[in-house]
């Protein structure tokens, strides 16, 4: 703050709290200070009449008592201009205080379990990690996968052992460090809507469903075979490094009826699983894998 | 010395009293803060919203979002630890009005860009509980439908010119082709997206 400025905020400052206090002085009625009278200030509206009489003592020295308390908190804390109080207090430094405290009791509860593996992590005897994780999971990635981790339509159901990616540790904790796009491209414009509906109704067949009616279920197939397998491999079993579900079960992140399957086909998906790695930090991504590689490991 | 009596028949008299009083506050707290680098610079490397995402923060204001969510994280632990780096004065100096609001029902939203992709926001937005069973934030559906027309978007970012937003020609002038025959949901998450990522000054890893 400029000069100027800080001579403007420390005078106008100052001059507010001397001003009320002559004010409250001035206005004392010293004379009158001990007693009450019967005597009006002379004005009677509908017969109504104010008594003239001076503040009670004990409110007189609630006034007194907030100058003071106003010039002791300007002399400890920063409130005139560039001065910085007594005491050098900051809103950042009471935070970094706060941060720093945090670190030193939860650092070293950390670092033990950032010295145990996954699996390790899923003894009984570290229940407490794990309630750890299951916390952090309820803060950061509740909002997508549910707050007991069952997913909803387009986020998937982590309680199951069914796995875009793969469920083992590593892979978990890479999904979350890095974040995943994945890639269902549009196919209307290629199969054209009849086809669409036939590929949608092969789909189907993979897990055992019965066809929509009306549609060519061996067109479907051949049209498979040519465009999709080499995402979802021939028998339609999917593969993890690419992060193509397995269309033969019956689970399905954008729903498994004949028009939410035929929608996918027609307009492709984007699912995005955003990179955790500039929000969270290595230990907090730790135990949350571990926990979320918990739920479907009881 | 004024009498009590002489203050309180004349009512003119009485109101520049009670100005000078209550002016003392303002003069000190809030007028030089028009002055001051920390609240008038923009925080290094800062961008402005696209034609798009100053749609979306109309739309924001529209549907009163800030009227449930805040845009001021602040410097405590428990929040910084939830929602990144606290806020500060010189990221806001291009917001013609702020929205830092001053109540929260749902979560702070100052860096909440990133943190979900773009179809949970849009799930979200739709119908809070086909993703959040326990959430009860409104449904907003008619966002999927409103077309804008983008035929103001200039005007707008002229006028923020005005206020001393460095919006350029060329931003200007294609602000129109960017927006038009966008639906406002698309407008929404835009600005949703670019929240917290306007600069890269702070990092919000905890």
């Amino acid at each position: 703050m400029s000069a100027f400025w800080s001579a403007w905020v420390t005078v106008i400052t100052l001059a507010v709290i001397f001003g009320c206090t002559w004010l409250l002085l001035a206005t004392r009625k010293s004379e009158k200070f001990k007693e009450t009278t019967e005597e009006t200030v002379g004005h009677s509206f509908d017969g109504i009449e104010e008594y003239d009489n001076p503040l009670p003592q004990w409110w007189f020295y609630m006034f007194v008592a907030t100058v003071i308390f106003g010039l002791g908190y300007l002399m400890l804390y920063p409130g005139l201009g560039n001065f910085k109080g007594l005491l050098g207090w900051t809103s950042h430094n009471q935070w970094e205080r706060e941060m720093q405290h945090a670190e030193e009791v939860y650092r070293p509860v950390f670092a033990k379990y950032a010295a145990l593996s996954i699996e390790e992590l899923q003894m009984p005897e570290h229940e407490e990690g794990l309630k750890m994780g299951q916390r952090m999971f309820a803060n950061n990635c509740a909002v997508c996968h549910g707050s007991a981790g069952q997913g909803a339509i387009g986020f998937p159901n982590l309680t199951d052992d069914d796995w875009l990616y793969g469920g083992d540790p590593a892979t978990l904790k890479h999904t979350i460090t890095q974040g995943r796009n994945g890639g269902m491209p549009a196919w209307a414009d290629v199969l054209g809507e009849d086809g669409v509906r036939d590929v949608a109704s092969y789909v189907m067949t993979l897990s055992g469903m019965e066809p929509a009616t009306g549609t060519d279920v061996t067109n479907g197939e051949k049209q498979f075979q040519a465009l999709c397998t080499a995402c979802h491999g021939p028998e339609g079993k999917g593969m993890q490094a690419l992060g193509a579900p397995n269309l033969t079960d019956d689970i399905w992140l954008y729903g498994g009826e004949f028009k939410q399957i035929a929608h996918t086909i027609r307009a492709g998906r984007a699912g995005v699983m955003p990179a955790q790695k500039d929000l969270l930090s290595e230990d907090k991504i730790h135990l949350i894998a571990a926990y979320v590689y918990s739920l479907s490991n009881k | 010395m004024i009498k009590h009596e002489t203050i309180e028949k004349n009512i003119g008299l009485m109101i520049l009293l009670i100005i000078i009083v209550i002016s003392g506050g303002g003069l000190a707290e809030i007028v030089p803060l028009f002055f001051q680098s920390s609240t008038t610079k923009p925080i290094e490397g800062l961008r402005t919203y696209s034609a798009l995402e100053l749609e979306g923060r109309d739309i924001y204001i529209k549907e009163g979002c800030h009227v449930c969510h805040t845009q001021m994280i602040r410097p405590f632990r428990a929040e910084t630890e939830r929602y990144g780096h606290y806020s500060t004065a010189n990221e806001h100096v291009w917001e013609h009005p702020f929205l830092w609001g001053s109540k929260r029902t749902g979560p702070d939203l100052a860096r909440v860009g990133g943190r979900y992709s773009d179809a949970w926001q849009k799930a979200h937005l739709y119908n809070p509980r086909d993703v959040v069973p326990e959430s009860k934030m409104p449904s907003y559906p008619w966002l999927f439908e409103n077309k804008l027309s983008g035929k103001d978007t200039a005007a707008k970012m002229e006028a923020l010119r005005k206020l001393g937003v460095p919006y350029t020609d060329e931003q200007i002038s294609a602000a129109r082709d960017e927006v038009q025959g966008k639906t406002e949901i698309d407008a929404l998450v835009a600005y949703l997206q670019s929240l917290g990522k306007t600069h890269s000054v702070y990092t919000n890893k905890r």
